[in-house]
């Protein structure tokens, strides 16, 4: 049996059906993400989980309780939030005290997982600070050791590093995940940032329009997903439409070239079909094996260690990304060129 | 030219403000005649009847201050954390008692509360305290609820709550360690005002016969002469005191609010 368990869990505002039939095992120290656009229902589930929603149906267990009709301070959830909410008027050891405060521990235990605390997020001489003295990382890892502090059965992250910079949004994404691996907590990340998910998770949740469309590793999610959405969504994919000449031999038209993808296709001969593709597996020029596309440069964008292409195959325009070599020039736009692509890098998407 | 019009309307604001007071002033200062002393003061002062009317009236305001604080700061917080479309409701009734006379409200008391109703409330000191006292909250609802409610509007106390509930806290220690220190500075300057309001009310105080503050100026302004003077100067300087209080108060809140 699993540690947070959902099932069916349904929430609608008025007509707006937010989460509909969304189910979920979470085992015991695992960490969990739920990837989505804005408006997928992601945060409505994290904030169901943590009893600030009610849901229309279905249930939340929490270690095989029926957590549904508890209120959100009994629940022992530990949340973080995405704008720190860090109480004002208190200290950095306040706001981390406050919740064994609340739950009346002694004065000896506050001290020790104060120290304990403040040391494992980094900060352990800055307790005597306000928290508009510190910078925002500073104040979400204090969010983040308050809510750890009560030793919560789970712990709940919405968007926690989307108000930072950049770059202590990488630093920090590395440390809550160490914290998160030593004490073996049972965690919930919600974001809208592939690369925060694919990073930190056991697991991902990648929900769309209030289901989960797809719940895998981020290896599964990335290589394999099995929606369009989710292809689309995680990053960067190519699709080009494709019309089915063989289902036999798996053979499909583009743009009147016929493309071997050597497997057997489920769809019916003259079936439309689109082809999906990392702007990674493409690479200019012909290679042993694989298949031989044909394109105009319609755009050459210089990132630095990538050069990234647009190449119109047809109607269609897909993007492939070469490695920037000294000596090497640069493509030039409206040239034609052939592309290949290995036939196992190429997903074929029915709907 | 313009620039004319603009000084010449300073300059009438400032004489038709100063004049009066700088006449009171010199007019309290002047019961010894041929020279300036404190003698009018030092009479007012040492009055038992002013040391019992203003003592009485600080110690109403006090609870008037806390008796507002207990009403206005779950009420505001509940409106904007559960009920934000009934605000407007909210902020209709509590800018009523500017528009309804004080007069009117106590006659409504009187008759309400009268010792053959069905609370009895007048029949007692202590009651006609309290009944007082509900009157002085009533007054400076608007003032209360508007500071209150302007100081919710800079914290997140939606997140908030949801944090101190997340750790464990209930309603009550939401409110008392949370809120509350948190809108501090504005509930402190809706206590001064409060209290300026609560030192000068005469209507209601009168009407209730209880030895306040109001009613002893309105007692001594019919029957001496510099006192009265010298009491007007010295309730100017409460008010503006407690308008000092209030800008400090809130100067002083700038140092503890989180930087946005």
């Amino acid at each position: 049996m699993a540690f947070l368990e959902i099932e069916n869990l349904q929430k609608t505002f008025g007509d707006l059906r937010v989460v509909r039939d969304f189910n979920l095992n979470v085992e015991q120290g695992e960490f969990i993400s739920f990837l989505g656009p804005s408006g997928c229902g992601k945060t409505t589930t994290l904030r169901m989980v943590a009893g600030f929603e009610t849901p229309t149906a279905g249930s939340i267990r929490i270690g095989g309780k029926d957590v549904v009709n508890v209120k959100p301070n009994q629940r022992n959830i530990g949340m973080v939030f995405q704008s720190y909410a860090l109480f004002p008027n208190l200290t950095v050891a306040q706001n981390v005290t406050f919740g064994l405060k609340v739950a009346g521990r002694d004065k000896a235990t506050i001290d020790t997982r104060l120290k304990e605390m403040l040391t494992m997020i980094g900060l352990p001489d800055l307790g005597e600070r306000y928290p508009f003295q510190l910078s925002g990382g500073q104040q979400q890892r204090v969010a983040l050791a308050r809510a750890l502090a009560p030793a919560p059965q789970v712990l709940l992250l919405d968007e926690p590093l989307s108000a930072l910079d950049a770059q202590i949004r990488v630093s920090l994404r590395s440390e809550i995940r160490a914290i998160q691996q030593k004490l073996g907590i049972t965690t919930v990340y919600v974001t809208h940032d592939q690369e925060e998910a694919l990073s930190m998770s056991d697991r991902i949740v990648v929900m769309h329009r209030g289901i989960a469309d797809q719940i895998g590793t981020p290896v599964e999610i990335y290589n394999h997903p099995a929606t369009r959405f989710v292809a689309n969504f995680v990053g960067t994919l190519n699709q080009i439409e494709a019309t089915v000449a063989d289902p036999e031999r798996g053979v499909v038209e583009v743009a009147g070239q016929s493309l071997a993808l050597e497997r057997k296709l489920s769809h019916p001969k003259g079936a439309s079909v689109a082809l999906a593709f990392r702007p990674q597996a493409l690479h200019m020029g012909k290679g042993e094996g694989e298949i031989p596309v044909r394109g105009r440069i319609s755009e050459v964008q210089f990132l630095g260690a990538v050069i990234r292409l647009k190449v119109d195959v047809g109607e269609a325009s897909i993007s492939l990304d070469a490695f920037n070599r000294a000596g090497a020039e640069l493509p030039v736009t409206g040239s034609e060129l052939t592309l290949s692509i290995a036939p196992s890098d190429i997903l074929v998407l029915g709907d | 030219m313009s620039k004319v019009w603009a000084w010449g309307a300073l300059i009438f604001g400032v004489v038709y403000f100063m004049l009066p007071l700088i006449g009171m002033t010199e007019f309290s200062l002047s019961m010894r005649r041929g020279v300036y002393s404190f003698d009018a003061y030092a009479a007012v002062l040492a009055d038992p009847q002013f040391q019992a009317t203003f003592a009485y009236s600080v110690v109403m305001a006090l609870a008037t201050i806390i008796f507002g604080i207990l009403l206005v700061v779950p009420t505001a917080y509940w409106v904007r954390l559960k009920m934000p479309e009934a605000r407007p409701y909210v902020e209709f009734i509590t800018l009523l008692p500017l528009v309804i006379p004080a007069i009117v409200v106590v006659f409504g008391y009187i008759r309400l509360y009268n010792t053959s109703s069905w609370l009895p409330l007048t029949g007692s000191v202590m009651g006609t305290n309290i009944l007082l006292m509900f009157g002085y909250a009533m007054l400076s609802l608007p003032y209360m609820y508007r500071s209150i409610d302007t100081g919710l509007r800079t914290i997140d106390i939606a997140t908030l709550t949801e944090a101190a509930m997340s750790l464990g806290a209930g309603w009550v220690t939401i409110l008392a360690r949370v809120i509350l220190p948190n809108v501090l500075a504005s509930v402190l300057s809706g206590a001064f005002l409060t209290f300026a309001i609560v030192i000068g009310e005469f209507t209601i105080a009168a009407l209730l016969d209880r030895p306040a503050f109001g009613p002893y100026m309105q007692i001594l302004g019919a029957n001496r002469a510099y006192e009265p003077a010298a009491l007007a100067v010295i309730a100017f300087g409460i008010t503006w005191a407690c308008m000092g209080l209030i800008g400090l108060v809130s100067r002083f809140s700038r140092y503890t609010q989180v930087k946005r």
